[in-house]
């Protein structure tokens, strides 16, 4: 609209006025300072990381981030496409890929998990927007799969920040795990227990996600939902809603990759259906499965159900009420 | 933190649909109005509403007087058209809009005199009926940018009608010229409103005002503290609050069914303008001849709450406002839902509230990208419709799906294009496909 082709002009104008269909404002928000705003809210839990786990944390991060930054813009460059890595949301993958690697994973293996969360998650599907399954969360799938001795060697965290010593290398269960040492709460929130980078700090996620909510990046819905159908599942099960929250990746994917805009569904309702169902699915995974993947397959699967959510959560347009009930009723759906 | 709490269920206040926050930047709202000096030209289009167009009733070189008729038209839907000045017909000549529409324009070149035509006298009015007849030779029409014949809005069955409903929300960024009615002329805003309620039967009638507008709502409070009929309900200031179906929602808690009015659901909205402009006529009888417009932009040095003739042409007006030279974008009406401008030539119609001209740091044309399905577009519709979905059935033309996503449900407010952070032509595709909607309603009711 802005581009006006010059012929369509019956005579040239010399700096014609501008012509663009309303609104002629617009919010400042766009999908780049919404991907920036994600990785500001993902800072803390990764200076929480580098601290706990030292340097190879911080490369695992940077490596990620680096890698799949290049994925997405070869990608670009070999199909001629233009280059949509200034979104951010390339990045973002890359940061939330590393936060579910344990910091002992070597680097191809990590590169390994970029292309398939870059590459044949994302881009395969027409890039951003278009994928089915959030891409950090199929990456992460892949890994555990292919390499499930190198995804599970967690490490125990440093209790300052130096270097990492043999000590600090030992191969520990997560906390979940029967065999695991007793971890308390406190260990649990502050961030000193085994498991990979981005989840050990309950407290550093949560100060994300409180910023992302501040912001209005995302909405309550998800997390709420989520995280409550799993207090109440542990309740019911006689486990501590506290202990199963702050452990695991619970509370990244809660609020990271559970709300993923492409992967979730549209209306509030929508997604307090979707935190539901991936509470229950991990639920089910914690109690009663032997993977230490609950959160990822929990929200893979939900993902899958996304395009059922949104058809049956969709809102019913104001002065629609009848329409609709009337064309339920001739459908044999439903009557009023 | 303001946005996380204002999702939270229990924070929705006394109002239903809450709409966006946007800006408001109305900083002439202080301002008093001013008059601008009689322009060079009035340029007059012969279809300034919804209805037929009018034809010109005066030929070249005729002389005219202020109030005297212009054009008119046999057709029933339409409003007539006066001369707001008195000086000499000029010319007759096609006019074109910068979307394409074109129309005819009576060019009336002041004298200066203004002479007042005799045919302006205040009207007899005992009956409803009385008034009906009154405002066809008023020219009123919707003064809040609809434009409809205010004198046909209310020839219906008045009986099932319980709540005539005074828009002073004024909703859209920038403009403040419903805001300096409710303060300068609170008076006959409440003559026209105790006129309609008298003749027609209707037993009360809500001013519905933004709560960023404490004065006007203070004052007319105030003002009504001894009419039982008569009473003020505050909107939050959120847009769009003054689209009609928001507001009937909001204050009534009842919407308009598909393809229906709110006379349907038992409700009239009148602008606070278009009541106050029923009021003057009654006392003066003079016709709409003249109407406030906000002046603003980056591009004008003064900005202004400015009186002007109906019919002045634009350039005349950032001229008088100290427009600085060669403005990039000219917008007639608000920043939500104005219209671009091609020429500066256009005149300033009756239904036009706001002119607003941007320079070169104006207004920049952000670029398009994907779609990441934040759902923002959905979650702040005022009608709850869901315009990505909307969007991606038009570009397919799958009339089914639009039918099912009752696209037709529209208020073109904008919202949608405003919040989308990936800059989807959401809103646009919304009216095309509404209008691909209505032609197929309109075929399919042909052939049944």
């Amino acid at each position: 609209m802005s581009d006006m082709h010059p012929g369509s002009y019956a005579t040239p104008v010399e700096d014609p006025l501008v012509l663009r269909p309303a609104p002629q404002i617009s919010c400042p928000d766009t999908t780049r300072t919404i991907m920036r705003d994600v990785l500001i809210a993902l800072a803390p839990a990764a200076i929480a990381a580098t601290a706990f786990f030292g340097y190879r944390a911080l490369l695992l991060i940077v490596t990620s981030i680096a890698l799949s930054v290049a994925c997405e813009y070869l990608w670009c460059r070999l199909r001629g496409l233009p280059n949509t890595t200034g979104d951010l949301s390339a990045a973002v993958t890359g940061l939330l890929l590393a936060f579910n690697v344990p910091s002992t994973l070597p680097i191809g293996m990590l590169a390994i998990g970029v292309f398939v969360a870059i590459i044949m998650t994302k881009e395969l599907f027409g890039g951003l927007g278009k994928n089915f399954a959030n891409p950090a969360i199929v990456g992460r799938i892949f890994l555990a799969v292919s390499f499930p001795a190198a995804m599970s060697s967690y490490v125990q965290p440093n209790r300052i920040l130096p270097l990492p010593t043999a000590y600090d290398l030992l191969s520990s269960a997560t906390p979940l795990s029967p065999t695991a040492p007793p971890t308390t709460l406190a260990e649990l929130f502050f961030g000193q227990h085994a498991g990979v980078l981005g989840e050990t700090s309950a407290l550093a996620l949560l100060l994300g996600g409180i910023y992302l909510l501040a912001r209005g990046v995302i909405g309550w819905q998800i997390p709420a939902s989520y995280l409550g159908t799993v207090a109440l599942l542990s309740l019911v099960v006689g486990k501590s809603p506290i202990e199963q929250i702050l452990s695991g990746g619970l509370m990244l994917g809660a609020f990271f990759m559970a709300t993923d805009y492409v992967t979730s569904p549209a209306t509030k309702r929508g997604k307090l259906v979707f935190g539901v169902g991936c509470g229950l699915i991990m639920c089910l995974i914690r109690f009663f499965g032997n993977m230490n993947e609950g959160v990822a397959f929990s929200i893979l699967f939900m993902n899958l159900l996304v395009p059922y959510i949104d058809r049956l959560t969709a809102n019913v347009p104001v002065g629609g009420e009848q329409a609709r009930s009337r064309r339920r009723a001739k459908g044999g759906e439903a009557h009023e | 933190m303001g946005r996380f709490l204002e999702t939270l269920p229990f924070a929705s206040k006394h109002v239903e649909l809450r709409g966006v926050h946007i800006p408001h930047e109305k900083l002439t709202a202080e301002q008093a109005t001013t008059v601008m000096p009689l322009p060079s030209q009035i340029v007059l289009p012969m279809k300034q509403h919804v209805g037929a167009a009018c034809e010109p009733v005066v030929k070249r070189r005729e002389q005219v007087e202020v109030g005297q008729l212009v054009g008119h038209s046999d057709a029933h839907l339409t409003a007539d058209i006066f001369s707001p000045v008195s000086g000499t017909v000029r010319d007759i000549r096609p006019l074109r809009y910068s979307d394409g529409r074109s129309d005819t324009a009576v060019v009336i070149e002041p004298d200066g005199e203004q002479r007042v035509c005799e045919s302006v006298q205040p009207p007899t009015v005992e009956t409803f009926q009385d008034l009906v007849e009154a405002l066809k030779h008023s020219g009123i029409v919707g003064l809040g940018g609809a434009g409809f014949p205010a004198w046909a809005k209310m020839d219906t069955d008045l009986s099932s009608i319980d709540t005539w409903l005074v828009n002073g929300a004024e909703c859209e960024p920038y403009l403040s010229t419903d805001y300096r009615e409710m303060i300068e002329h609170p008076d006959t805003i409440l003559e026209g409103i105790r006129a309609c309620l008298d003749l027609s039967g209707v037993p009360r009638s809500l001013i519905c005002i933004e709560d960023n507008k404490p004065k006007a709502i203070e004052l007319l409070r105030e003002l009504t503290a001894d009419d039982e009929r008569i009473d003020v309900f505050e909107l939050p200031a959120r847009y769009p609050q003054g689209a009609s179906r928001v507001i009937l929602r909001n204050v009534t808690g009842r919407s308009v069914p598909r393809g229906g009015h709110l006379t349907d659901v038992g409700a009239l909205l009148y602008n606070v303008t278009t009541m106050s402009e029923i009021g003057r006529y009654l006392r003066t009888g003079m016709p709409l001849t003249k109407r406030r417009l906000t002046v603003m932009g980056d591009a004008i040095t003064r900005p202004q709450n400015l009186e002007v003739f109906i019919g002045t042409p634009i350039s005349e007006i950032l001229e008088y406002c100290g427009c600085v030279p060669g403005p990039r974008k000219v917008v007639i009406g608000g920043p939500m839902m104005g219209t671009t401008q091609a020429t500066l030539d256009a005149p300033i119609e009756r239904a036009h509230s706001g002119l607003l001209a941007f320079g070169v740091n104006g207004p920049v044309v952000p670029r398009r990208s994907a779609c990441i399905k934040c759902s923002r577009c959905i979650d702040n519709c005022p009608m709850r419709l869901s315009p990505i979905d909307i969007h991606k059935a038009y570009l397919s033309r799958d009339l089914k799906r639009l039918d099912e996503l009752m696209a037709d449900l529209c208020v073109e407010c904008g919202t949608c294009s405003y919040v989308c952070p990936s800059e989807q032509p959401l809103v646009q595709s919304t009216m095309l496909a509404r209008t691909m909607l209505r032609a197929e309603q309109r075929r399919a009711k042909g052939r049944g």
